[in-house]
Order: structure tokens, then C-alpha cells, then sequence
């Protein structure tokens, strides 16, 4: 008998799906969290709803990141909810890393001791400007709404690089995406900056959901299924002409592209990240980027990777292009996020050349080297920690208006204060790539395994441009130690537990990791592939 | 012996830099110096127990980073040894010679050092520099190597960029992004080792691992450019000098010793260690284009030398010379060059660290680094002058002092392969009269300007005693450089067999038998 997709046989009768309710119980239990949490909104009174949403929100967290653990130790790795779903190493190891980082993002949320209130929007609703926005301030109102609507988009980021399916991963593309926009316009602080933000990274998005979209229906087209192993199936058959695969393979491509940031799909970044309160702009500089890779390299490696012959020279045009543009155009930045926010699509590109080496023991790469799965798992680690930790640490230096993210009011200020100058430094130079930190061995291992893979002059390439995304790394470094201070120059408020458990995570992590990154390795290696 | 000396040694300056931190006061100077004199004592007892012609000893192997097959491994051989003891003795003097100039400030105007930026941190910066280079001189595995190679250029930016002249943040720039430049470009060859030696097995980093491999004669040359191309900015070889000068200019003069005294070695001494034992083919393949670059060097940075007002500067275009005798010895691939060019860099260090500290005495009362502003400090600090003509002559060469061993070494083994470039190079002994001469000129003699009779002192007793090492060091390695050849040679010996080359006939042998 011909193994036949169960896909087809829905349309017939209607079986009840079978769930694996263990293996799929941290997906569920982040879903059920954030139910839970708009439940609280509407039934808690409004003054004890913040300490609700905190309690269901880590909970449901720290519940979901035991399960993960959980199962991932008894190596237990499926492809279930009727092949919509695979749980398999990576996918373990990005879940963990999503609800950690995910947990340090959303305990930035909840600071309040910085400005005396929540980085929030009083009440979003009300226009910018008008009567009804200062009497929500002078109530003191406060969006708690935005917790179950951080759990709602991190577990969209879960089932997107756990799909299995293209429909699937559309679905959860909308459920992440989504909440995201509504949280880029809630700044409490240059509301209108953040609402154009919101409203950019919206109508973006819905174009790069239509491209995502549009391609999975011609890969449809092609193979007859939505499955990423059915898709590899027909292209190994080969049956059908080229012409439906590639325009399908390039529209999809461009739907994940835009989510990762790569050039020339990453035209948002800068304004969003620049618009969106900086909790929020940590929280989507990390995890997203996270869920997106993630989603990339699963169908891109699952799905097509038997034309990677087709796909590497476009994705390393993206990736150079990415590397160059990001690092380029951070250097002539006035703003820290928007140079954060360009460091981000560079190191995106950093990223890219791993993916493009596609070094799998499938392909050939020596048994006991780094594949590029593990690599760029690590890269993230590292990028992420370092990431979620900067964008902390700069909701702490402030002026009368505000976060003071101009470049020049930072000039200086290492001899103020300068254990906070030390951890950004610590920061930078981990994005830079210097030893002893995370950083640098994430860079080694992507370049290495692109470099197994093959691209040994995408390297070359890669390297000289690590030189100059340095230099605008060390050019803050410089401004903070080596010039300084001016009048008026901004101060370093004290901030509270959640603020600072954020920094310090980021900077221990980014050290441990760079002088023993032996034992994440290990886990990012056994990791290991893709389940088709 | 059961504790871990290697580690015990490099390990040593790091804890006293952290150790800083919590230190307040003047006695941060004391701690600071009292550990760079622990380190030197250990690195002389480990001279002392060290068996020449023994191969590696001291030998401490843990594996690190198991997915990369990095390992911490350590070991010290004759080269390696020479140059450990090279930073253990210079480390002490710059302290010693540093001791206030991080309070002062170096001159009005020149130096600007705010109040968080104190001797400590000063201090703490030049050991965790110690313990960079040293890591880096006793590293056995390519891994551990790279990782102190880039780290060691952080603190060193710091001690430019914190403690340097007006235009410091610039200089301090520009040395870091030359770092890195060459940083990165070792990365990819770093990277490419890493993949052949996957591919012919379990990947490793560690040396003696990495020369068993069998690297194709393409493969092999380019992964030589990348190592070559980050040595030559650090040693530094024209034309990838352009940022010594600059760095040298803006730096105090105590920064500027463990810059060009000390870090600066690891490029020459990368040289021997990784491109020629890794790429034993390639070396002998880009010989011709590296020894031309090496006259290069030693012609143009004498020249520029005599044209340059700045002392700092002056000293620098000195040094560019240097190496460029250094790197010839190397390339030039006879055992007498080879070993020369080894003392050469233990040489090298001791002299120019006494320039530089003499100058850093005189730019300090002066309150300036022109050569004009000069003139006449003869008179009213003979010490001093007496200094700058001691360190001027070892400089320059002259014979019963340390450098004429080696650079005659350089020479005399380069004239057996290329008689012609060693004529070339030997004009740059002249020019090295010409350019300290004429410096010393300017400066000491002369009537005495106004403006140094009224700022310059002589040396104080704390400046004599920093100064004093150097001096006898310079002059007992002059007349008796036989226990430092002994331990050299050796390992020369052995580098010689690993690039597959041999010493040329003296032709005057060979006419005499016919």
C-alpha cells in the first residue's frame, strides 16, 4: 500500500485527531496561561489585576519550561497532532531558549520603579494629546493587557518553528505577529512614534503574510501538499516542472525573510524597533528573531532541502547583503535603538551564513563537526541574551523626556557610572565578537559550519565585514569612556528586581558562555536535526 | 612538580588586576608592583629549571571547548621562554617607571585623566596586559592563542584611550580597529584549520595535532595569508604599519612600552610559532614577498625616523625598523637569523622600553613630546642624557650591546641565503646612527633653552631605579648572550627541521676544498 497523507482523507470522514497531549502540553499550557490572563482583565479588580496578571504569567512560564525540560530529558520527539506539529530536538532547545528569554523579556515589562509607572500606554485607546489621555494618566491607569498579550505572540513564536505544515506555520506566524503590533503602540512616551511604529510594522506584515501565503499555495500547487515531507517527497520525485517550486519556494522565503530582518526585507526594523516601548523592542529583538530562524531553516532544510542548490545562492545574497547593509548603515546611526535595530538585521546576516552552509551530516559534513542547526542555535543564545540585556539596560538611562536614546547624550557616560557602562560595554563587545564572551563563539561557530558547508569566500566576506560592525560597537564604547560628559547629560535611574535580573542574566550569560560554551554546545549539537 | 606552573605564572597578573579592584589607595601601586615581581621571580625560576634543547616543557593540556577541539594547553620552549622572560622583566620596570604618572597627570594638557580613572585602574590594565601576552607566548593550542590574541588588544585600548594624549580616543581607535582587521582575517584561517582537521578525524586545535595534518599545498597557502596578514599588523611591517605611530604618539609612555615592547612581539614571534611550523610550504612560497616588505620596513621606517619632531612617534618609526629586521631574520629562514631574530625581540623589548622611559621622564618635565622643544638638557640633567645615549646607542647597535648580537645574527645568516638584501639592510645601521645622533643632538646638547632650564629636573631615585634593570640586562646580554643562544638555538634548530630547510654551504668553504 501506497503511504497516503492523512490530509486527504479529512475531507471524507471526520476522525477525531489524535494529540499527544504530554509532548504538546508546553504549547498548551502558554495558550492556556494567556486564556487565563484576559480572563483576569475582566474579572480581577483593577487594583490587585497587576499582581494576577505577574502570578499567571511566570507561573504559566516557569510550568511550560518544566515540561519542556521535561519531555526533552526523556527524549521524546514526535511529529504529532495529526503531522501538523514536530516536536524534535531543536525544537526543544528553542522552546527553552523562547520561554527564557521570554520570561526576562516579560519581567522588563513589569518595571516600574525606573519612571514611577509602567512603560505602557495609560489607556491606548485614548488620542495622544486630548483630555481623556491625562485623566487616564492622573488615574494612574495601566495596560496589564499586555501580558496575556505577550504569552498569546510567544506562543505563536512556539508552534511557528515547530510546524510541520505550512498552514500550521502560517497560522502561528498570525498568532505571534499580532499581538506584536498591538504591543509596538503602547508607548507610554512619544505615543504617535510608537503608534506609526505599530502601524508600519502592521501593514508590512499583513504584505509579508500575503507573500507567505502566496507561496505555500504554489507549493501546493506542486506537490499536492502543505507538508514539509511531502514537499521533500515530490521534489525528490521530481516530477513536476520547476517553475511552481521556485516562485512558491521564493514567496515563502521572502514571508520568513521579513520576520528574520534580512535585507532587503528589513525596512521595518529600524522604525518599529526605534517607535516600540524598548521592553517590548527587546522582547521582539530576541524572540522573534528566534521563532523566526528557527521557522526558516525547518523548511527551508526539512521542506526544500533537497534543492538547496536552487535556494543558497539567493539566501547568500541575502545574507551579504544583510551583513553589509546592517553594519553600514548602523554606522551612521544617531540612536541607540536604531543602531541596536541595524546591529540586529547584521547579525541576522551573521546568521544567514550558517543556514546557507547547510552543514547536516545529510550533506556531508564530517561526523563530530558542528552542524548548522547547532550553531546558529547557539548564535542565538548568545545574541539573544546579549540582546534582551542591552535593551534593558537602556530603559535605565534617562533624561527629563524620557529614555535618552540619542547616541550623544550616552557620551560620558561610563565615567558617571561606570558598572553601567561596563555591562553595556561587556554587551558590545559581545555583538562585536571579541573572545571571552558568547558572542565570539557564536560567530565561529556559524562561519565555521558555513565554512564546512562549503562557502569558504562567504566567510571571508563575513569576516571583513565583522570588522566593520566593530567599529560601531566600539565607537559607543568610546563614547561612554573616552569623551566626556555634557551639561544636562542624562542619569542612570535605579531600577527595580525585574530590570535588573534582566541585565544580569544577559551579562552572565554573555561571559559564561564565552569561557565555557562547552556545555551548551554539547546541547546544541545533540540537538541535532530536523525530524522529517 | 605538581602544581600547574604555566598557569600559575600567566594566571598571576590577571588575579593582581582583578585583585585591584578592590584595593584602594596608594597601595594598589605596591600590589601592582609587588605582583609583577612575583611573576618575574617565577619566570626566572622557571628559567633556571628549564632544560635547553628539552622540546616543550612544563607541558599542562585540559580540554576546553570539546565540540571545537580547543584545548587549554600550555607549554614553553627556548623561543617562548625568551619571550616570557622578555615581559616578565619588562612589566616591573614600566610599573616602576609609571608610578605617579597616572595621578599627575603626564604633562599639562596632554593628559587628561578624569577622577574615575585612577593609578588603579592604570595598573590593573598593564597586568592584565602582562597576563595576555604571557598566556598568549606559552599558548600550545591555536584555540587558546587566537582567544588571548584579541583579547590582550582590550585592555590595551583602554590604556591608550584612557590615559593617552589629546587626541587619544582617535588613536586608541584606530589601533583596535587595526586589531581586529587582522583579528578577524586570522578567524577565517582559524576556522579553515578547524574544518580539515574535522575532516581527517576528531577536530583539534592543539599544535602538535594540527602539524600531523596533511594540508593541501592550496589550502595551505591561503590559510598562511590569513595568520600572516594579522602578524604583520601586529609586528607591524610596511605597509600595514600606519597605526603604530599614531598609537605610540597619543600613548603614556609606560602604555607605549607594553605596546610596542611586549605585544607588538607576538606578531614575530606568531610567526615562528604558527605560520612556519603549521604552513612549512606556504612560508617558504611567500618568502620572497615577506623579506621584500621586511627591507622595506627597516629602510623606511629609519628614514621617517629622521624626519620626525614627535618623540613618541620617533621612537615608534624606530621600531617599525626593527621589526623589519626581526621579520628578515625569520624569513630569511638560515638558524643564525632565525636565533638572532629570537634575541632580537628579548633585545628589542629592553631597548625600546628604555627609550620610551626616558623620553616618558623627559615629555613629562617638559610638558611636551616635540624634539624642538628640547635643547641643552645635557647640563641640567646629565643622568638623563645619560640615559637616552645609553638606550640610543643599544638601539642603534652598538657593538658590546645587546642588539649588535642580534642584528649581526640577522645579517650575517641572512648574507649566507641573500647576500644582496643583507647589503640592502645593512645601510639601515648607518641610518641608525644618523637618526639617534641627530635626536640626542637636538635634545641634549646645545646651549640650554629657557624653557628647560626652568621645568627639567634630573632623574629622581625611583626613575634611576626602573632604569637600572635595563641597563645591566642590555650590557651583560652585549658581552654574554651565550645562555640565551643556548636556550634559543634549539628550538630554532627544531623549527628549521619542521620547515623542511637547511642551513646554505659557506661558499667560502666550498672554494677553499677546490
Amino acid at each position: 500500500m501506497m503511504p497516503v497523507s492523512p490530509t486527504l482523507y479529512v475531507a471524507m470522514e471526520i476522525v477525531a485527531p489524535k494529540l499527544e497531549y504530554g509532548l504538546l502540553s508546553p504549547l498548551i499550557l502558554v495558550f492556556a496561561g494567556a486564556c487565563l490572563g484576559v480572563g483576569v482583565e475582566a474579572l480581577v479588580p483593577r487594583h490587585s489585576r497587576r499582581a494576577a496578571q505577574l502570578t499567571v504569567t511566570f507561573a504559566t512560564l516557569a510550568a511550560a519550561l518544566l515540561m519542556t525540560v521535561r519531555n526533552w530529558s526523556a527524549n521524546e520527539s514526535a511529529i504529532t497532532a495529526v503531522g501538523s506539529v514536530a516536536i524534535d530536538g531543536p525544537t526543544y532547545f528553542i522552546w527553552a531558549m523562547l520561554l527564557v528569554f521570554g520570561a526576562i523579556s516579560l519581567a522588563v515589562f513589569a518595571e516600574r520603579k525606573v519612571d514611577g509607572v509602567s512603560v505602557f500606554a495609560a489607556q491606548a485607546a485614548a488620542v495622544p494629546g486630548t483630555e481623556a489621555e491625562r485623566e487616564a494618566v492622573a488615574a494612574k491607569v495601566e495596560h496589564t493587557e499586555v501580558f496575556p498579550l505577550a504569552l498569546f505572540a510567544l506562543m505563536g513564536m512556539m508552534l511557528f518553528p515547530a510546524s510541520n505544515d505550512l498552514i500550521t506555520m502560517f497560522v502561528a506566524l498570525e498568532v505571534l505577529s499580532l499581538p506584536l503590533y498591538l504591543l509596538c503602540g503602547l508607548a507610554r512616551r512619544r505615543r504617535l512614534l510608537s503608534q506609526e511604529a505599530a502601524l508600519k510594522y502592521f501593514l508590512l506584515g499583513a504584505l509579508s503574510s500575503a507573500f507567505f501565503l502566496y507561496g505555500a499555495a504554489l507549493l501546493y500547487g506542486y506537490s499536492g501538499s502543505f507538508e514539509l515531507s511531502a514537499i521533500d517527497a515530490s521534489l525528490r520525485a521530481g516530477t513536476q516542472g520547476p517553475g511552481l517550486l521556485l516562485a512558491g519556494m521564493g514567496l515563502l522565503g521572502i514571508g520568513l525573510l521579513f520576520k528574520v530582518g534580512a535585507v532587503p526585507f528589513h525596512s521595518w526594523t529600524p522604525d518599529v524597533y526605534n517607535g516600540a516601548p524598548t521592553p517590548v523592542t527587546g522582547f521582539m529583538a530576541s524572540c522573534t528573531k528566534i521563532a523566526a530562524i528557527g521557522a526558516l531553516m525547518r523548511v527551508f532544510y526539512v521542506g526544500l532541502g533537497a534543492d538547496r542548490w536552487d535556494w543558497q545562492p539567493l539566501m547568500t545574497i541575502v545574507a551579504v547583503a544583510s551583513m553589509a547593509v546592517g553594519s553600514v548603515l548602523a554606522i551612521t546611526q544617531t540612536d541607540m535603538k536604531r543602531m541596536l535595530a541595524y546591529s540586529s538585521i547584521a547579525h541576522g546576516g551573521f546568521i544567514l551564513t550558517a543556514v546557507v552552509g547547510a552543514s547536516q551530516a545529510a550533506s556531508g559534513s564530517p561526523a563530530g563537526a558542528l552542524t548548522s542547526v547547532s550553531a546558529v542555535l547557539f548564535y542565538l543564545v548568545a545574541y539573544g541574551a546579549a540582546t534582551i540585556g542591552a535593551f534593558a539596560l537602556i530603559t535605565m538611562v534617562r533624561d527629563t523626556g524620557g529614555e535618552a536614546t540619542l547616541l550623544t547624550s550616552w557620551v560620558g557616560l561610563g565615567k558617571r557610572s561606570p558598572m553601567i557602562g561596563l555591562v553595556f560595554a561587556v554587551f558590545m563587545l559581545s555583538f562585536a565578537g571579541i573572545p571571552l564572551t558568547s558572542g565570539f563563539i557564536g560567530k565561529w561557530a556559524v562561519f565555521a559550519t558555513a565554512w564546512t558547508g562549503g562557502a569558504h569566500w562567504l566567510v571571508v566576506v563575513a569576516v571583513v565585514i565583522s570588522v566593520v560592525a566593530a567599529f560601531f560597537y566600539i565607537r559607543v564604547i568610546v563614547l561612554m569612556f573616552f569623551s566626556d560628559p555634557g551639561v544636562g547629560a542624562p542619569v542612570v535611574a535605579r531600577p527595580g528586581w525585574p530590570t535588573l535580573t534582566a541585565v544580569g542574566v544577559g551579562v552572565v550569560a554573555t561571559v559564561a558562555l564565552g569561557v565555557f560554551p562547552g556545555p551548551l554546545l554539547d546541547l546544541a549539537q545533540h540537538a541535532g536535526e530536523f525530524l522529517r | 612538580m605538581t602544581l600547574p606552573w604555566l598557569t600559575v605564572l600567566a594566571g598571576m597578573p590577571a588575579l593582581g588586576a582583578l585583585a585591584l579592584i578592590f584595593i584602594r589607595g596608594t597601595a594598589a601601586k605596591q600590589v601592582a608592583f609587588a605582583v609583577s615581581l612575583l611573576t618575574l621571580t617565577l619566570a626566572v625560576v622557571l628559567a633556571l629549571r628549564f632544560r635547553p634543547g628539552g622540546g616543550m616543557q612544563f607541558t599542562e593540556q585540559v580540554s576546553w571547548i570539546k565540540p571545537l577541539g580547543a584545548y587549554y594547553a600550555l607549554g614553553l620552549d627556548g623561543i617562548g621562554l625568551t619571550l616570557v622572560l622578555l615581559v616578565a622583566i619588562v612589566t616591573p620596570v614600566v610599573i616602576l617607571a609609571s608610578w605617579n604618572e597616572a595621578d599627575t597627570g603626564l604633562a599639562e594638557g596632554t593628559l587628561n585623566v578624569p577622577a574615575k580613572y585612577d593609578a588603579r585602574l592604570f595598573f590593573a590594565l598593564v597586568l592584565a596586559v602582562e597576563s595576555s601576552a604571557l598566556f598568549l607566548f606559552l599558548a600550545t593550542d591555536v584555540f587558546l592563542f587566537y582567544v588571548f590574541f584579541e583579547v590582550i588588544l582590550i585592555p590595551m585600548y583602554f590604556l591608550i584611550g584612557g590615559f593617552g594624549g589629546a587626541r587619544r580616543a582617535y588613536a586608541a581607535s584606530k589601533f583596535l580597529i587595526f586589531g581586529l582587521l587582522g583579528g578577524f582575517v586570522m578567524l577565517a584561517s582559524v576556522i579553515g584549520l578547524y574544518v580539515l582537521s574535522a575532516r581527517a578525524g576528531a577536530p583539534s586545535y592543539l599544535l602538535s595535532d594540527l602539524t600531523q595534518l596533511d594540508i593541501s599545498t592550496g589550502t595551505g597557502r591561503w590559510l598562511f595569508v590569513g595568520f600572516m596578514f594579522a602578524f604583520a599588523i601586529k609586528a607591524p611591517l610596511v605597509p600595514l604599519h600606519s597605526w603604530l605611530p599614531d598609537a605610540a604618539e597619543e600613548s603614556s609612555p609606560g602604555a607605549a612600552t607594553m605596546m610596542v615592547g611586549v605585544m607588538d612581539k607576538i606578531g614575530t614571534f606568531g610567526m615562528i610559532r604558527f605560520c612556519l611550523q603549521l604552513f612549512p610550504e606556504a612560508s617558504q612560497w611567500a618568502s620572497p614577498v615577506v623579506i621584500t616588505l621586511a627591507v622595506i620596513s627597516i629602510l623606511y621606517g629609519a628614514i621617517l625616523a629622521i624626519g620626525t619632531q614627535n618623540l613618541m612617534r620617533f621612537i615608534a618609526f624606530t621600531s617599525i625598523s626593527h621589526f623589519g629586521f626581526i621579520v628578515l631574520g625569520i624569513f630569511a629562514f638560515t638558524s643564525q637569523s632565525m636565533s638572532g631574530s629570537t634575541l632580537y625581540m628579548l633585545n628589542h623589548g629592553l631597548s625600546t622600553a628604555g627609550l620610551f622611559l626616558v623620553a616618558g621622564y623627559l615629555i613629562k618635565r617638559r610638558g611636551s613630546a616635540s624634539i624642538d622643544s628640547f635643547g641643552g638638557v645635557a647640563t641640567v640633567a646629565p643622568v638623563l642624557a645619560g640615559f637616552m645615549l645609553f638606550a640610543g646607542l643599544s638601539t642603534m647597535s652598538l657593538p658590546g650591546l645587546s642588539s649588535f648580537v642580534s642584528e649581526f645574527m640577522v645579517l650575517a645568516g641572512t648574507f649566507a641565503r641573500y647576500p644582496l638584501v643583507a647589503s640592502i639592510s645593512t645601510l639601515a645601521i648607518v641610518l641608525a646612527a644618523l637618526y639617534i645622533l641627530i635626536m640626542y643632538q637636538r635634545i641634549m646638547t646645545g646651549p640650554v633653552t629657557v624653557d628647560v632650564e626652568r621645568t627639567v629636573t634630573d632623574a629622581n631615585g625611583r626613575e634611576r631605579l626602573a632604569f637600572a634593570p635595563l641597563v645591566i640586562l642590555i650590557i651583560v646580554l652585549g658581552v654574554f648572550p651565550k645562555p640565551m643562544l643556548t636556550v634559543i638555538d634549539p628550538a630554532v634548530a627544531a623549527t628549521m627541521q619542521r620547515v623542511g630547510v637547511t642551513d646554505p654551504e659557506p661558499k667560502v668553504l666550498a672554494e677553499g676544498g677546490r
